[in-house]
């Protein structure tokens, strides 16, 4: 064995070594990838918005309660978009939430494991339908039935697709919180039971409030998942900004109107195309607080029970 | 054997108070079944709904038409060439970076701290509303980079959707890949590199496989994205290359879902049915794909 | 059993005692000075000595925990793998210390090859696991050559009869003991000066054990062997000399039945006779 030959194949950097290099580096360039994204989409925003502050006053866009930027006698308020939203996203919330608790409760706690593989599947399937299909439900089924109930609904309006978006929005809420639940050590449980509880005390009195932020978390997550949605509202809502409360007659959200402006041939450059990006930057606003918010609730409640 | 128990507590009161939290228990019980019912039933009705009104329309005519002013003639085949068109360029673009960055934070960055930072932003990106991904397409890739209104500026803004979807199940499928299998490949003079690509990726292959799948699930019922970068909703061609003009079949479905003919209604539920079907063939292709390999290995 | 001795002062007097290392008459083919080996803060070896002759079959002995896998892993620098982990002081591997900074671990890990206590054979046929090394490092030019060499190895693990109707077959459909003989083939393949096995038979049944052991005594003729045991009977069974470790040190290192029948210190007289482990 030559003692000396391997010696020298031991020292030294290889060709091999700085092909190494090269492909980690590439590697890491496409994890990057993601931090691009966010800083496009925070770039792409800004600079518009930025063009659009500078031909109308952040005051009158914030505060302002009409909106009707296509007319002639253009007004920019966003407050009536804003107040579409939140009424589509608190009739959504005002179903998924409760609902999604309940059924989260019940297949952490009471369901038997036939019960619970017969309803997860069906959980996965409502998360995974297209909008579209929601939003041809909610006008075409939804609003004709409450139509019976309400006469005085109109066509369009904030009751039907908010219902819809809020069973969309259900297996969300129950399989966050369903999760949270599910880590609340087994010592909690079987403490509350020792002690004569029934199953639904225990549920709503022990586990729930230890799983208090995960959940939470899970409610933030859904609001900004309702208040993100397009196609729904795009399809039963109707396209009229309206300053109102009222669930029965047509409004329009933020998401909305960038549907509408964009299925139209509005060019680039103008006030116009920029008020998509005004509202967009309002959206993402909103939507990222929420998730920053949802995401620091996920991790202290981690810490707590790591 | 109840009984006996409450009988032998000191006061009738007692006996009552645990009756009736038995009761109520047994209500709330109640009330918790109703609700996952009602759901049930919502997803029954949907259905349902759909396909009272729109299996008439499905035929093979249907699928192989252009759209018409017609509308007992028109048909969807140019969504559906849309849809798969936008999704194979899209698979195409982000698995390669996706399943790169995976590779990325699993194996050689786990624990530095642009990693953790790179990891935060991805899960941020997971929930950012849809749409806005749209503005960025339509600011970045058809007008900035001039791609235009093409297929290709369409993949490329969902390519972006999808890309966390990708890296989060790759990167579960990578870490299921047992430590023993890296050690092994290391003892034996293995470079990082070689070991990724010829022992851990090739047993995480069917998980990055089902990964895909859930992305592209998501993409094709995508509509708001496309719509902001200008996927036209009045298409007469199927596309022919990457730079033409497009649709998709979500699209299609919103523009006849937006007439107020009971006809159009019922080719947007034709409609639905066929992007159904396609969903659903995906996903058994997902299981199908997750069964096949589990049973390989256990072989 | 008794109570386990606490950490004595002894200790350091066996140290002190022992001095500077001895030189073993001969050649050294794997030298550790003064090694010392770190878990982040914790010392997990402290001030490791000895010399390593060629061709011999050298055991590792001690109780859990005393850090002779670990040593064992410092001689092919397989703890690099683990974040957080420092060396200090030198292994010699041929005079040539393997952490000096231009070392390149990857053609150190061929020359030195390690078989793991519990079998990892990869999820391919059996021809693949043994032909993967072969494969990363370039070592074949031919198809023939490949197959050769992949016969070559299964031979020398005393496999290849058992195998060779079926090298297409999976590498995880063999029972335990074939699948650690192939992970020896597999290490085989690369053509190692060296071979590190830890506890290579601790999850074999008793007649896949003996065959493992016959293994390594055929071994020893073209292979330096290091094998790290919690049983004592196969030590004083397959090696040559051995090693005794406890609680991170080295008590002390002889010829196997100089260790067994005679130990020059007591802590090793107590381990080996079962008084505590």
């Amino acid at each position: 064995m030559n003692v000396h030959g391997d010696l020298g194949a031991l020292v030294g950097r290889s060709k091999v070594q700085r092909v190494e290099f090269v492909i980690e580096w590439a590697l890491f360039l496409c994890a990057l990838l993601s931090v691009g994204t966010t800083i496009g989409i925070i770039a792409v925003l800004a600079v518009e918005t930025a063009a659009f502050l500078r031909e109308v006053s952040v005051l009158e866009f914030l505060f302002g309660t009409e909106w009707t930027p296509l007319f002639a006698a253009p007004k920019f308020g966003v407050l009536p978009l804003v107040t579409g939203t939140a009424l589509v996203s608190l009739i959504a919330m005002a179903v998924a939430l409760p609902m999604g608790l309940l059924s989260a409760v019940y297949l952490s706690e009471y369901a038997d494991p036939r019960v619970r593989r017969f309803v997860k599947p069906v959980l996965e399937v409502l998360a995974g339908i297209p909008t579209v299909v929601y939003g041809y439900f909610a006008l075409l089924f939804v609003t004709p039935v409450l139509q019976e109930l309400i006469p005085d609904l109109a066509g369009f309006n904030a009751l039907g697709p908010g219902i819809v978006m809020g069973i969309m929005i259900l297996p969300l809420v129950s399989s966050l919180s369903e999760d949270a639940m599910r880590g609340v050590p087994r010592g909690l449980r079987e403490g509350s039971y020792a002690l004569g509880a029934t199953k639904m005390q225990t549920s709503l009195r022990v586990i729930v409030p230890a799983a208090f932020s995960g959940i939470t978390a899970a409610f933030i997550l859904a609001v900004s998942r309702a208040i993100g949605e397009t196609m729904i509202v795009a399809i039963a809502a109707g396209q009229q900004p309206r300053l109102t409360w009222d669930p029965t007659v047509p409004i329009e959200t933020m998401t909305t109107y960038i549907v509408q402006v964009s299925l139209g041939d509005t060019p680039q450059g103008t006030l116009e195309y920029r008020t998509i990006f005004a509202v967009g930057m309002l959206l993402f606003l909103g939507t990222f607080g929420l998730n920053v918010i949802s995401a620091w609730l996920r991790e202290r409640y981690r810490e707590e029970y790591a | 054997m109840n009984r006996a128990l409450t009988a032998s507590l000191p006061g009738s009161a007692d006996a009552r108070h645990i009756r009736w939290r038995r009761l109520v228990d047994r209500g709330f019980q109640a009330l918790a079944l109703a609700v996952l019912l009602a759901t049930l039933a919502a997803l029954a009705a949907l259905i349902a709904d759909v396909w009272r009104d729109g299996a008439g329309r499905l035929s093979w005519d249907f699928v192989t038409s252009f759209p018409s002013r017609r509308a007992s003639q028109a048909g969807i085949w140019h969504a559906l060439t849309g849809s798969i068109f936008v999704l194979v360029l899209t698979a195409a673009i982000a698995v390669p970076i996706g399943v790169a960055a995976a590779i990325y934070l699993e194996e050689y960055g786990s624990r530095s701290r642009s990693a953790r930072l790179i990891e935060i932003n991805i899960t941020n990106l997971a929930a950012v509303p849809s749409v806005i991904y749209g503005l960025l397409g339509l600011s970045l890739f058809v007008r900035m980079l001039a791609l235009g209104r093409s297929v290709l500026a369409g993949a490329a803004t969902l390519a972006l959707l999808v890309l966390p979807i990708v890296i989060l199940s790759t990167r579960e499928a990578l870490r299921a890949v047992p430590k023993s299998v890296r050690e092994g490949s290391y003892a034996l003079g293995a470079t990082k590199w070689q070991t990724i690509w010829h022992q851990v990726l090739p047993v995480a292959f069917p998980g990055i496989l089902t990964g895909l799948i859930l992305a592209l699930s998501r993409a094709i019922g995508e509509t708001a994205p496309l719509i902001t970068i200008g996927a036209v909703t009045f298409v007469t061609f199927a596309p022919d290359s990457i730079w033409s003009p497009f649709t998709v079949l979500p699209i299609q479905v919103f523009n006849w879902v937006s007439r107020p003919q009971p006809e159009f209604q019922a080719n947007a539920a034709a409609g639905i049915l066929v992007l159904l079907a396609l969903l659903l063939t995906m996903n058994a292709a997902a299981i199908w794909l997750r069964d096949r390999y589990r049973r390989k290995d256990a072989a | 059993m008794s109570a386990t001795p606490t950490v004595p002062p002894s200790l350091s007097e066996i140290a002190a005692r022992r001095g500077p290392p001895p030189r073993t008459p001969g050649p050294c083919k794997i030298e550790a000075d003064r090694l010392n080996f770190f878990y982040g803060e914790k010392r997990a070896l402290e001030d490791i000595s000895l010399q390593i002759r060629p061709n011999v079959v050298t055991a590792f002995i001690g109780p859990s925990g005393c850090g002779k896998s670990t040593f064992l892993r410092t001689l092919n620098r397989m703890n690099d793998i683990i974040a957080g982990t420092r060396v200090e002081g030198e292994v010699r591997i041929d005079q040539l210390n393997i952490y000096d900074p231009g070392v390149d671990v990857v053609a150190l890990r061929r020359k030195v090859g390690m078989v793991f206590q519990k079998s990892n054979p990869f999820p391919k046929s059996i021809f693949e696991n043994v032909a993967y090394g072969l494969r990363i490092n370039g070592l074949t030019a031919s198809k023939a050559d490949l197959s050769a060499r992949v016969e070559e190895s299964l031979r020398q693990a005393a496999l290849w009869d058992e195998v060779k109707d079926r090298l297409q077959d999976s590498a995880l459909a063999l029972s335990g003991g074939q699948q650690q003989r192939l992970c020896i083939a597999r290490a085989l393949a690369v053509r190692p000066d060296i071979l590190l096995m830890d506890e290579p038979a601790s999850a074999l049944d008793p007649i896949a054990t003996q065959r493992i052991e016959e293994l390594v005594y055929d071994l020893k003729r073209r292979y330096t062997i290091v094998i790290v045991t919690h049983n004592m009977q196969q030590a004083a069974r397959v090696s040559d000399y051995t090693a005794f470790f406890w609680l991170g040190r080295l008590v002390e290192y002889d010829r196997t039945d100089r260790i067994f029948t005679a130990p020059a210190e007591k802590l090793t007289e107590d381990y080996v006779t079962g008084r505590f482990g």
